[in-house]
This record gives structure tokens, C-alpha cells and sequence, in this order.
């Protein structure tokens, strides 16, 4: 008996690594302490009430971003192992089968459980407030949702302390990551940590669609909604699009491994390269769906720090949109080497570089509005110029990557390293990061420190350019990606040096951003305008934080910067003090369904990557139950009265 | 008439839009099933694309022309399709406000659809006793997979009918049942089609 249980264990838990070791005991150690603390101050009442089975988009919204924050610690972890192992020639800190886990779960994390909930986070906590609505379109699929994507993600993170973590590159391509090479759980964990929370992202993809489309102030006409919700919607419109191939071909590598299917096995029939187009197929639009939010921040942030109107809005619209459509034509250029020949290589080089055209008019759209406009530099506006900087290296090796000829030599080497973390980090990631900055007031009711913030955001761009202008060279030299070591001979060390000090920069600077938060926190002060920045969108408009029903009247929109003209009216003629006729506000009630049903789902992924059978049919009835019981429940929503909605008010507005 | 009157009001002061500042629910999930729908038919679009590509692919197994048996085939074709305009028969029932109708021509519905799976159990099992599996060919693993996903959205499609037929006796024609019947009618339509697209691209361009 103990014999048997000795041998599962080695092969369940992960052994013989101090590092797994030392993670083990930091898990076991933070459960212990959330436990103890959630019992000794007897908050799961609380969490349970307040948190998990929250349907408020703002709160969604912070779940969202908080667990962002902790997977961009365990993808930066991952990433400073990675440079510590290659600042050096001929360094054995890690294993070559160990780094091939670490550089798969850190393109899986940063881009998958890192990017997307911080997208969503945003989403959720601006969009509703942006367009005056008092939640999203469909509250309970908005819950299950991000419990989808949390229950997701703490599968794929298992994989690190049970049964192995996933070793074939982020997106997994075939025939390595099918049974015959690739035996182990790691790849299982990959496909059903992504599905699951994959599912969640479609469904939220849909949800925004029918906010924004269905949901807008009165008044508000499409073209007179702020930037943001814009680049939301043009992001949605690619997840709909884009995450159903994910899903669908995911479901096929699955069929593969599970009941020895041959779609993408090299016998049997199948096609190694049909995975590689569909994946990119839904790989491509991915990158745009997580920039064009960040896009859409920027939009804001250079409008209100410029104090002026967006220069050329309907530009600024039609270029997203054609970005949004464009996204799907480019997906081969991934892959050039293929041989598929010169007439479809020109064809997505072509697209490719087409693509370069509505971003430049975005660029010069950002510029033109700060072109005399009185600008003041709070750290969101300093990350938009580090990005508007950043973005337009990247963009140009966007384009010399795109000459298929020349990208024979450029595939799969540093070069398209560093361009595509240009791209993102200085896309996507200085954007949210200039979001949250930008929004937390209107989340918390405080702003974050500036000076610290301004610490960490020249710790950020002087790591970035440190880290990866250096592995533009080393691509040219001959490094190619995912390499493990190389030799003294090659002449690579003293840049790879300069990289890897570059990365330890940019994880300085994260901590940076950390001790902001906690320091913001302790020295907390209040902001009582909830209106800090001076800004033009509804969501300044009403207190910070907002109160759970958002607006106690529904705002009346007659223009596109609706509260900055409110507030020029306000000065021309004092407001009336008859106070606005309050009705009855149709909320949605708690629900417990999403975190349960999530929890099923989690069962399900888990008894599938095992093989145990009983897990993952129980799993998945437990799913159906829970779709019935919500379906026969019909006591879902409730309305507030006019008295609760006057005495909220009355506390808020003091 | 009566049914709607009897217990439509029950849940009337939530779903319909009588207050003006929110939209109305009921419209609003309908249209959210229709880009739900947008996004099956990728999934299916990836599967028909992925049966193309792998057709020929037969691995020295058997192709179409020695495994379908068109008669069952045809059969079942038109079983579906005939629960397609019963569907029909259903909302046209809801319409005139008459819920034994709806839930009979539902019930009817639901009957053909399992009569549907029965027939594609049946012939999944024929094929593994000829030893045609999905792990024989590339053109195997396609076809079981594409057609065993438009059976796997049947059956969900059966569970979902039964539990509305059971609410429809609970609460009646009100506007959350109305949605919810429209929803599913809609479902089984789109269902209906991607068979169309499977029958002939599977079956008839297979056994040509």
C-alpha cells in the first residue's frame, strides 16, 4: 500500500528540482496563511458575499486585474530566469528540458493569463462607466466569465508542482506536442488551462459586443462614444471571430492525445502544418485584440493630459476597425518559411504591411492632439509618450520582419524576439499599465503616488531598451529563439549581458510599482472630486469609487466629450439645484453559479489530464447541473429602492 | 390567451421594458444568442475546414464510398429536418398564445431529435465494428469529429428542450419564456443547417 502511494506520488508532484521544491513550500505556506487570516478575522462570509459571488463589473474588474498582477510577477520570474541562464556563456542554472517548461509557460502566461485579464480587468471597470450604463449586458455570464478564466489559470499554474509543466513553445506546435513526443500531463494541462479560460473570453468578447451596441446613455449615437469603448468593441469583434479557432483547434490536438486521432500527427495522415495556419489564424487577431484596448487607453489619456479633443476621431475609428479586419488576413507571414510558395508569401507580406498604414494614422492622430495642446506630464501621460516611442521601433521592424524574402533570415531568431516584446510590452503592456494609473483613482477613490510611479516607469523603459535593443543585434549575429546556452566562441556574451541587465531593470522597477501601491495605500489621500485629472469621459462624473449601481440617474448625452462640455456649460450658467427626479434601479442579483460551475469545469480539465475518468464525467455533470439550476431559477434580478438610492447618494456626495 | 394572461404578470414588472432607463432584457439576450451563433459557426467552419483538408487522407483505411450507408443517412436527414419545422410549428403555437400547443410541437421536436442521435449512435457503432475508428485515418479522425460535434450540440440542444418544456408547465408564455423558446427554436434552425452543409459535403460529395 505505502509502496503504491510512493509511486504515485513521484510521478504525480513534480520532483528533484530545489527550485519546485522552494515552490512548494511558498504554496502550501500562502494557503495556510489565506486560510488562517480569512478565519481569524472571519471574512469568508465576506469573500463569499462581497467577492465570489459578485455580479458587479467593477468588482469583476478588480478580481481581473489583481490576478493579472500576480501572473505578470510568476511570467516575470519566469523570464529573469531565463536571461539570468543566457547572461553568460555556458551557464548550467537551468536544465535544457526545464528552460524549455520555463520559456513555454512564460509566452503562455504573459500573453494568455497576463494580458488578456488585465484587458478584461479594464473592460469591466471603464467601459459600463464610460458609456453611462449601470452594468454590463449580461452580469451572471460576466461573473462566470472571469471564474472560467481564474479556474483556467490555476490549472495551466499547476502544472509547475503536479505532473510537469508544458515544454513545446506557447502556442504548441505539433508534432512535438502531440503523444509520441511529448508523453507527459504538461501538454494536457496547456490544452485545458487555455480552453477553459478560453471559453470565458468568448463569452466576454460577446458580453462587451451588446454592452456597448445595446447598453449606451441616451444620446450617446455611436460616434459620439469616447475612444475607449470604440477600441473595446473592435476587440471583441476579433474574439468572436478568433477564439472560436482557438477552440476548435485545441479541441483537435486534445482528440489527438486523448483518442489517437491523426489531424496533426506525422502518421496516420495527419498535417502538422494545418495546425500551425489555424492556430495563427486565431494567434494573429490574438495580438491585436489585447493592443487595440491600448490603443483605445491612450486615445483617453492623451485627450485629457493634452486638454484637448481627440484629433481626428473618426479616423481613429475607421483605423481600428480596419486593423480589427485586417488581423485576420496577415496569419502566414508567421510562418513564410513554410514553402507555400511566392504568390501566397506576397500576398501576407502585402497585408502585413498594409496594416502599418491605420496605425501611423493613429500615431499621428496621438501627436496632432498633443500639437499645442497644454500638456502635463502625470505618469499616464508619460507612459503614452514611453509607448508612442517604443511602439514605432517596433512597429518598423514590424515591417522590415514582413519583406518575406528577408524574413528567411530573420525567422525564429532574436530579431523577431525583440520585435515582437517591443510591440507588446511597449504596446500593450506600458498601455494597461497607463490605464490602471489613469483609472485607479476612479476604482480606489486615491491616486498612486506619482513619484514613485515616475521611478518605476524609467526603471521600466530604460530596462526595456537595455534588455531588448541588444537582441535586435544578437538576431542579426545568428542567435536564434528558445536556445538554451552557446559558446564563448560566438561572440554573443557581452550583449546577452547587457540584456540580461536590462531584464533585472525592468524587474526592479516592477517592485517599484509594488511598493507604490502599498505606500499609496498607507498614505492614503482621499480624492474627494472624483474628477482628478480633469477629465472629459461620464466615468469622471460621478463619485470615486462609484457606487454599485453606478449612475443614480442615467446621464443625458448630447456630445462627444460629454462631461468636459458639461462642466464648460456648468460655468457659462450654475447648475439648477432641483435635484433629479430618482427612480427605481433594476440591478442583477448575487449568483454562486459562475464560481461553482468554474470549480466543476476545473474538475473536469484536471480528471481529463490525468486520464481519470470519474473526475472529469463528474466534472462535467456537475457543469450541467449548475447551466439547470441557473436556467430554472427565475428570482435573478431585484430593483433598489428610491430611498436606498438617496441615502447611498447622500453618504458618497457628503 | 389565458395562460398568458395567468402567469405572464408574474414575471412581467422584471423583463419587460416598462422602465424606461434599461433596455430591455429579454431583446438584448437574443441578440447576444445571435453572435453566440456567429461564433459556433467558426467552430464548425474550423471542423469542415479541417474535414477538406484531411479527406483524402485515408491511411490505407476505408473511405467513404465502402463506409456510408446513405439510406440511414438520408432517413435521418430527413428527420431533422421535418423537428427543424416543428420548431417552427412550436413559436407559431407561442405566437397565438397557446401552451399545450407549444409544449406538444417542442415535445415533437425533442422526439425527432433523439430519434436523430439514436440513428447516429446506431451508425458510429457500424463503423467501429467495420474498424473504421477515429484514430484509423486523418479522414476518420475529421469525420468523427465533425459530425459527433453537430450530435453532441443536438443533445445538448434535447437537455435544453426538456427543461423548458418543464418551465413552460411551471410559469407559462411570459416574456423569459417567450425569449427562451425563440432562443432554442433559433438553435435548432442553425443546427438544422450545419446538417445540410454535412449531408452534402460529407456524405454526398463523399460517396459521388
Amino acid at each position: 500500500m505505502w509502496e503504491n502511494v510512493k509511486s504515485f506520488a513521484s510521478e504525480f508532484f513534480v520532483t528533484g528540482d530545489p527550485l519546485i521544491y522552494g515552490a512548494d513550500i511558498s504554496i502550501v505556506l500562502t494557503i495556510i496563511g489565506i486560510v488562517f487570516g480569512l478565519t481569524y478575522f472571519k471574512k469568508w462570509g465576506w469573500l463569499w458575499r462581497e467577492w465570489l459571488t459578485t455580479v458587479d463589473h467593477k468588482k469583476i474588474g478588480i478580481m481581473y486585474i489583481l490576478s493579472a498582477f500576480l501572473m505578470l510577477f510568476r511570467g516575470g520570474v519566469d523570464a529573469l530566469l531565463m536571461r539570468a541562464q543566457l547572461a553568460m556563456p555556458e551557464l548550467n542554472l537551468l536544465a535544457p528540458d526545464h528552460y524549455n517548461q520555463i520559456f513555454t509557460t512564460h509566452g503562455v502566461i504573459m500573453i494568455l493569463f497576463m494580458a488578456m485579464p488585465f484587458m478584461f480587468g479594464l473592460f469591466n471597470v471603464v467601459v459600463p462607466l464610460q458609456i453611462g450604463a449601470r452594468d454590463v449586458a449580461y452580469p451572471f455570464l460576466n461573473a462566470l466569465s472571469f471564474w472560467l478564466f481564474f479556474f483556467g489559470a490555476m490549472l495551466f499554474n499547476l502544472s509547475f508542482v503536479i505532473g510537469g509543466s508544458p515544454d513545446s513553445g506557447w502556442l504548441a506546435y505539433p508534432p512535438y506536442s502531440e503523444r509520441m513526443f511529448n508523453p507527459g500531463v504538461g501538454q494536457d494541462f496547456y490544452i485545458w488551462g487555455i480552453q477553459i479560460s478560453g471559453i470565458g473570453s468568448l463569452m466576454t468578447g460577446i458580453n462587451f459586443i451588446v454592452t456597448i451596441l445595446k447598453m449606451r446613455a441616451p444620446g450617446m449615437k455611436l460616434m459620439k462614444m469616447p475612444m475607449f469603448p470604440w477600441s473595446v468593441l473592435s476587440s471583441c469583434i476579433a474574439i468572436i471571430f478568433s477564439f472560436p479557432i482557438l477552440t476548435a483547434t485545441l479541441a483537435l490536438l486534445f482528440l489527438d492525445r486523448y483518442l489517437g486521432a491523426h489531424f496533426f500527427t506525422l502518421d496516420g495522415g495527419g498535417n502538422p502544418m494545418m495546425y500551425i495556419n489555424l492556430i495563427w489564424m486565431w494567434g494573429h487577431p490574438e495580438v491585436y485584440i489585447i493592443v487595440l484596448p491600448a490603443f483605445g487607453i491612450y486615445s483617453e489619456i492623451v485627450s485629457t493630459f493634452a486638454k484637448k479633443k481627440l484629433f481626428g476621431y473618426k479616423s481613429m475609428v475607421y483605423a481600428m476597425m480596419i486593423i480589427s479586419i485586417l488581423s485576420f488576413l496577415v496569419w502566414a507571414h508567421h510562418f513564410f518559411t513554410m514553402g507555400s510558395g511566392a504568390d501566397v508569401n506576397a500576398f501576407f507580406a502585402l497585408t502585413t504591411m498594409l496594416i502599418a498604414i491605420p496605425t501611423g494614422v493613429k500615431v499621428f492622430n496621438w501627436l496632432f492632439t498633443m500639437f499645442r495642446g497644454k500638456i502635463t506630464f502625470e505618469t499616464p501621460m508619460l507612459w503614452t509618450l514611453g509607448f508612442i516611442v517604443c511602439f514605432l521601433v517596433g512597429g518598423m521592424t514590424g515591417v522590415l520582419l514582413s519583406v518575406a524574402p528577408a524574413d528567411f533570415q530573420f525567422h525564429n531568431s532574436y530579431f523577431l524576439v525583440a520585435h515582437f516584446h517591443n510591440t507588446i510590452i511597449g504596446g500593450v503592456v506600458f498601455g494597461y499599465f497607463a490605464g490602471l494609473y489613469y483609472w485607479w483613482p476612479k476604482l480606489f477613490g486615491f491616486k498612486l503616488n506619482e513619484r514613485i510611479g515616475k521611478w518605476a516607469f524609467w526603471f521600466w523603459n530604460i530596462g526595456f531598451y537595455a534588455c531588448f535593443m541588444p537582441q535586435y543585434v544578437l538576431g542579426l549575429m545568428g542567435m536564434t529563439r528558445r536556445l538554451v546556452t552557446y559558446g564563448w566562441d560566438k561572440g554573443w556574451w557581452e550583449m546577452n549581458l547587457v540584456s540580461t541587465i536590462g531584464a533585472g531593470l525592468m524587474g526592479i522597477a516592477f517592485l517599484f510599482q509594488v511598493w507604490q501601491i502599498v505606500y499609496s495605500v498607507k498614505h492614503l489621500q482621499k480624492d474627494e472630486t472624483g474628477d482628478p485629472w480633469n477629465g472629459r469621459t461620464l466615468e469622471w462624473s460621478i463619485p470615486s469609487p462609484a457606487p454599485y449601481y453606478n449612475f443614480a440617474t442615467l446621464p443625458q448625452v448630447s456630445s462627444q466629450d460629454e462631461w468636459w462640455e458639461e462642466k464648460q456649460r456648468r460655468e457659462r450658467e450654475p447648475l439648477s439645484l432641483a435635484p433629479p427626479k430618482l427612480e427605481p434601479i433594476h440591478m442583477p442579483k448575487n449568483s454562486g453559479i459562475p464560481f461553482v460551475m468554474s470549480m466543476f469545469w476545473f474538475a473536469a480539465g484536471f480528471g481529463f489530464v490525468f486520464d481519470w475518468l470519474w473526475l472529469t464525467i463528474s466534472g462535467l455533470v456537475g457543469v450541467a447541473v449548475c447551466m439547470l439550476v441557473h436556467s430554472f431559477n427565475y428570482d435573478t434580478d431585484y430593483y433598489i429602492p428610491v430611498e436606498d438610492i438617496k441615502r447611498t447618494e447622500a453618504a458618497i456626495r457628503g | 390567451m389565458a395562460q398568458l394572461n395567468d402567469s405572464g404578470h408574474a414575471n412581467q414588472h422584471v423583463s419587460s421594458s416598462d422602465h424606461h432607463d434599461h433596455p430591455d432584457m429579454e431583446e438584448m439576450r437574443t441578440f447576444g444568442f445571435w453572435i453566440y451563433l456567429m461564433t459556433d459557426v467558426i467552430i464548425f467552419g474550423t471542423l469542415f475546414a479541417a474535414y477538406i483538408v484531411l479527406q483524402g487522407n485515408r491511411n490505407g483505411g476505408p473511405g467513404p464510398e465502402e463506409l456510408f450507408q446513405m439510406g440511414g443517412i438520408i432517413a435521418s436527414t430527413f428527420i431533422l429536418l421535418t423537428s427543424s419545422y416543428t420548431s417552427g410549428l412550436a413559436v407559431l403555437a407561442m405566437h397565438k398564445g397557446n401552451r399545450q400547443a407549444l409544449m406538444g410541437w417542442l415535445g415533437v421536436t425533442a422526439l425527432l431529435g433523439a430519434t436523430f442521435i439514436v440513428l447516429e449512435v446506431n451508425e458510429f457503432i457500424h463503423l467501429v465494428h467495420e474498424g473504421a475508428t477515429i484514430s484509423t485515418s486523418a479522414f476518420l479522425s475529421a469525420f468523427f469529429t465533425l459530425v459527433g460535434t453537430h450530435g453532441l450540440h443536438v443533445s445538448i440542444g434535447l437537455v435544453w428542450m426538456i427543461a423548458l418544456i418543464i418551465q413552460l408547465a411551471k410559469h407559462g408564455i411570459t416574456p423569459v419564456t417567450k425569449r427562451k423558446v425563440n432562443v432554442i427554436s433559433l438553435f435548432w434552425h442553425f443546427l438544422d443547417v450545419v446538417w445540410i452543409f454535412v449531408f452534402t459535403i460529407v456524405y454526398l460529395m463523399g460517396v459521388r
